[in-house]
């Protein structure tokens, strides 16, 4: 108990300090703003990978249409601020809705389907949402929505960010999350168990799409630009692959995954085309060799980091 | 009526290529339950070979699509034998993420030594157009190269599956690895050989949509390759005469939308069969119903 309270204030100190520190950085611009806008994306990133997570890592429901969910988000967000003049915060939960509805939409009729079938019901999905706002002249169309209200700062991202994956833990560590995490091992001894297969499944759905809804809001708010093209397909692979490399069924391995990649783009940015060969490679060398992804289904914490690698791996191996 | 002619006419050959590359779609998923996402890619490479065939090495047009089919089938055993062999026994979705990465593999290596512009084909058919029904309805001398090539891949396809050793052993290790491996049947040996197979005709219909819209580019493969799986799955996913309809029926229905509706909807239009078809009649049109296993 002790040891558990421990921990929490811990984490609250953590959370503070880096809030804190890089609010610092920010405001005697240290951290400028090409930077800036590298650190902000690394939290959409890391809001993306943690409730893809969610649904593929933990509930074991691949999906390959995350982005879609995310266009959704950034949508909504960007007409409510810019076409309604509506305030942000409003936007902001009107987006994340809007999202987790799509996401029960989505969730009731694939639930019949599993494995490979859901993945590419669900990129089917994200695509015809894509192409929709690409018809839709109200939003832009193919060219896009520009002017989008500038409202995200850094107390906004850091807020929507440590939520997310605080929210998302505590979901995993509860009797929810645990239902989701009997299904993903074997859906046919969970159901006969007595766990309700179908409520558990589209509620890993919402609650994903409900977050990938706040990213894509993040996304409209922070970057004044949106078009459907940036929703595509890549981008749904670009969340799976953070989420496969930190290793599915881990939290904390999102959150390194999102950060590796985002860095790894930040680096080659000038060279797109060797970025996604080294995309391709990771996510080959990460299947043939760890197949589990950086962390497997472990956590970080500080119990982890005190043990030292070697019992981290024996762990990870379990 | 002439223009629905028309439209039909271009959906067929349209639809023909679909059913080339839903064939290997179909005959891997069959073999070894895998979505090949690298497949259309193998279709892009396919494209590739053939522009250098004709275009650099002057080579005509049937020594072209034979070269093209060979290299194509070996860059699809090499595939195999690379990424998907080594994962046979992991779970399904590990095996689905490396087809990912394979396909983002062979997209920008493509891209990164080939260039990412368009590149257009020289002319190495004389292309004549034959008109009907005073002049309403045309037919270029091109979709007929595509009409009888396909048909002619797919009548040896059907003959090599049906009438020959390896077909009976693809046919035997689709229906049960296992049991096929206990009657002597060399499993890996089969599934190189179906995966050869199914990215040769890929190579075909790269080439073939490389003279027919005269352009080809590293990314042209993304969305033929998933509309080609959508139409195996339509047609009931591991099974041949289901690839060959489904890809067809597509082709047609695409083409259908395009001209009386918005063709900006064109490529929605496959999605939405696959969700209604997914939603319906998983198994396809043709496809049988299997049980769940538990």
């Amino acid at each position: 108990m002790a040891d558990k309270r421990r921990n929490l204030i811990r984490n609250i100190v953590t959370l503070a300090a880096i809030y804190a520190i890089i609010q610092l950085l920010i405001s005697f611009d240290i951290i400028d703003q090409h930077l800036q806008l590298n650190l902000f994306l690394l939290c959409i990133n890391i809001i993306l990978a943690v409730s893809l997570n969610l649904i593929t890592g933990f509930t074991g429901q691949f999906s390959l249409g995350h982005a879609g969910f995310m266009a959704i988000g950034a949508y909504v967000s960007a007409v409510m601020t810019l076409k309604l003049h509506l305030p942000f915060p409003l936007a902001i939960a009107a987006s994340a809705v809007s999202a987790a509805i799509v996401g029960v939409l989505v969730g009731i009729p694939t639930l019949r389907l599993r494995g490979d079938y859901l993945a590419i019901a669900t990129l089917g999905l994200s695509e015809i949402i894509r192409i929709i706002a690409l018809n839709i002249d109200y939003i832009g169309g193919a060219s896009g929505l520009a002017d989008i209200p500038r409202y995200v700062n850094w107390p906004w991202i850091f807020a929507m960010t440590a939520g997310t994956i605080i929210i998302i833990y505590n979901f995993i560590h509860s009797s929810y999350g645990r239902a989701c995490i009997a299904i993903r091992e074997d859906d046919i001894a969970a159901e006969s168990m007595g766990i309700d297969i179908a409520h558990y499944k589209i509620l890993a759905f919402t609650i994903g799409a409900f977050f990938a809804g706040i990213a894509g809001s993040l996304y409209a708010n922070y970057f004044y630009f949106l078009k459907p093209n940036a929703f595509g397909f890549m981008k749904s692979i670009d969340i799976l692959v953070m989420v496969v490399f930190g290793g599915l069924g881990s939290i904390t391995g999102s959150v390194v995954g999102a950060a590796a990649l985002t860095l790894l783009s930040m680096v080659l940015q000038d060279l797109p085309t060797l970025r996604m060969i080294l995309y391709a490679l990771l996510l080959l060398v990460i299947m043939l060799y760890r197949p589990q992804g950086l962390l497997g289904n472990a956590e970080l914490s500080w119990k982890l980091l005190k043990r030292g690698d070697k019992d981290a791996a024996a762990t990870n191996s379990k | 009526m002439a223009v629905l002619l028309q439209q039909l006419l271009n959906g067929i050959s349209l639809g023909s290529i679909y059913a080339l590359l839903a064939l290997g779609y179909t005959m891997v998923y069959g073999i070894i339950n895998l979505i090949n996402f690298a497949h259309g890619d193998v279709y892009m490479i396919g494209a590739y070979i053939g522009f250098i065939a004709t275009a650099l090495l002057g080579l005509g047009f049937i020594p072209a699509l034979l070269l093209s089919m060979a290299i194509s089938a070996l860059l699809g055993m090499a595939i195999e034998k690379v990424a998907y062999r080594p994962l046979r026994n992991s779970s399904r979705i590990a095996l689905l993420i490396t087809a990912i990465g394979m396909s983002l593999l062979l997209e920008y290596t493509t891209m990164y030594i080939a260039g990412p512009d368009t590149r257009s084909f020289p002319t190495v058919l004389t292309n004549r157009q034959y008109s009907f029904m005073s002049g309403q309805v045309n037919i270029s001398s091109m979709q007929l190269y595509i009409l009888v090539i396909s048909i002619m891949l797919m009548i040896l396809l059907q003959f090599i599956v049906q009438r020959t050793k390896i077909g009976k052993a693809m046919r035997a290790v689709s229906m049960d690895k296992d049991a096929a491996q206990l009657m002597g049947i060399n499993v890996d040996t089969t599934i190189s050989a179906t995966f050869a197979i199914g990215s040769a005709l890929a190579g075909a219909a790269g080439i073939l949509v490389g003279i027919y819209y005269n352009s080809i580019d590293p990314l042209m493969g993304i969305t033929p390759g998933l509309k080609a799986f959508i139409a195996a799955v339509f047609g009931g996913i591991g099974s041949i005469p289901g690839a060959m309809v489904g890809g067809l029926l597509l082709g047609m229905i695409e083409t259908l939308v395009s001209g009386y509706l918005n063709s900006n909807y064109r490529d929605a239009v496959a999605f939405v069969i696959l969700i209604i078809i997914l939603l319906i009649k998983p198994s396809g049109l043709l496809g049988k119903n299997t049980g769940e296993k538990v």
